[in-house]
């Protein structure tokens, strides 16, 4: 599925990227702590992390520090491939599916919450065209993320 | 966003082996219901909100008619450019329910019946499209209110969104 389009997301997307990348944002995490948290039963695929009891246990998690790191990484790659998603996806997608068993539901909900931090984090600047283009590409990556499964 | 895939988790709230709460009359169709500690969350916001509830959901529609244009579908019969009083007069009717569900939390299947009962049998709008809304407000409550909107206060608040819908869907079928 491709990106460019009427929404000319590159253009917008690479504006809140730059800032995406600080390294304060990135090491934050705070996507995917705030998944655990606001959709508890996602905590179900990390058992072996460790101590998930609480929201300040999940902030202090240092295995759910680096998961979040492996995902926005990722998000990145899916950033300099908007053109071609499935195809750079396809082996993460397979992971998800036969390895790791997740349900793709999960992946529209970290989407969710992705575009909701970005919000706090931008505020003015994240108008509703640029939510417009970020809800695409999360949609997008999701998409491609379940491609694999059967 | 896939227009038939509802991006809600099929089971909003599923009650976890062990879990204390039982459904109270909030709960629903939507699993748990809402504790203590989230009605006091989405009372404390919506006070801080104040009469600007109208502004914020305006907001979460222009929001919502950008991302997901499907829903503009349903607004075929009014003037949607930026600015649009028209949206702003449906974003305070939008402002004045969540105010009302807000204020009858305890009993929001009763509270929203003429609501639903209009949107399932006049409007029959998709009730896939009321999560579209939901997290718009969010989205617009998360850019105006960043150092309120915590993980804690996320949580509460869509779990309230969810039971507003799971209200606002109870008349359709």
């Amino acid at each position: 599925m491709g990106m460019k389009g009427e929404y000319y997301p590159g253009k917008l997307i690479g504006k809140v990227l730059k800032i995406f990348c600080i390294s304060n944002f990135v090491s934050d995490m705070v996507s995917f702590h705030r998944l655990l948290v606001v959709y508890p039963w996602t905590q179900r695929f990390f058992d072996s992390f460790g101590n998930l009891s609480s929201p300040s246990a999940i902030l202090g998690n240092p295995k759910v520090k680096a998961h979040g790191k492996k995902v926005l990484t990722s998000f990145g790659e899916a950033i300099k491939n908007m053109d071609n998603l499935k195809t750079a996806f396809a082996k993460l997608s397979e992971l998800h599916c036969d390895k790791l068993h997740v349900d793709p539901e999960n992946f529209k909900l970290l989407g969710n919450v992705m575009v909701i931090i970005l919000a706090t984090h931008f505020g003015k600047e994240f108008t509703p065209e640029v939510q417009a283009a970020w809800q695409k590409l999360v949609s997008a990556v999701a998409i491609a993320l379940a491609h694999k499964y059967h | 966003m896939q227009r038939g895939a509802p991006w809600w988790p099929r089971d909003p709230w599923p009650v976890r082996a062990g879990a204390a709460g039982t459904q109270g009359a909030a709960g629903s169709s939507a699993g748990m219901a809402l504790s203590a500690e989230d009605r006091a969350l989405v009372r404390a916001l919506w006070k801080k909100l104040g009469g600007n509830v109208g502004v914020y959901t305006t907001e979460a529609l222009e929001r919502t008619f950008l991302a997901f244009p499907a829903t503009k579908t349903y607004f075929s019969h009014l003037d949607l450019s930026p600015g649009s009083a028209q949206v702003r007069a449906h974003g305070q009717k939008v402002a004045d329910a969540l105010s009302l569900a807000v204020e009858r939390l305890d009993d929001l299947p009763r509270a929203l019946s003429a609501l639903s009962h209009l949107h399932a049998c006049q409007l029959r709008v998709d009730p896939a499209s009321f999560p579209l809304l939901g997290h718009c407000l969010l989205v617009t409550l998360a850019r105006h209110y960043p150092g309120d909107f915590s993980p804690a206060l996320q949580a509460s608040l869509d779990k309230f969104l969810s039971h507003v819908i799971s209200a606002l869907a109870s008349e359709y079928r």
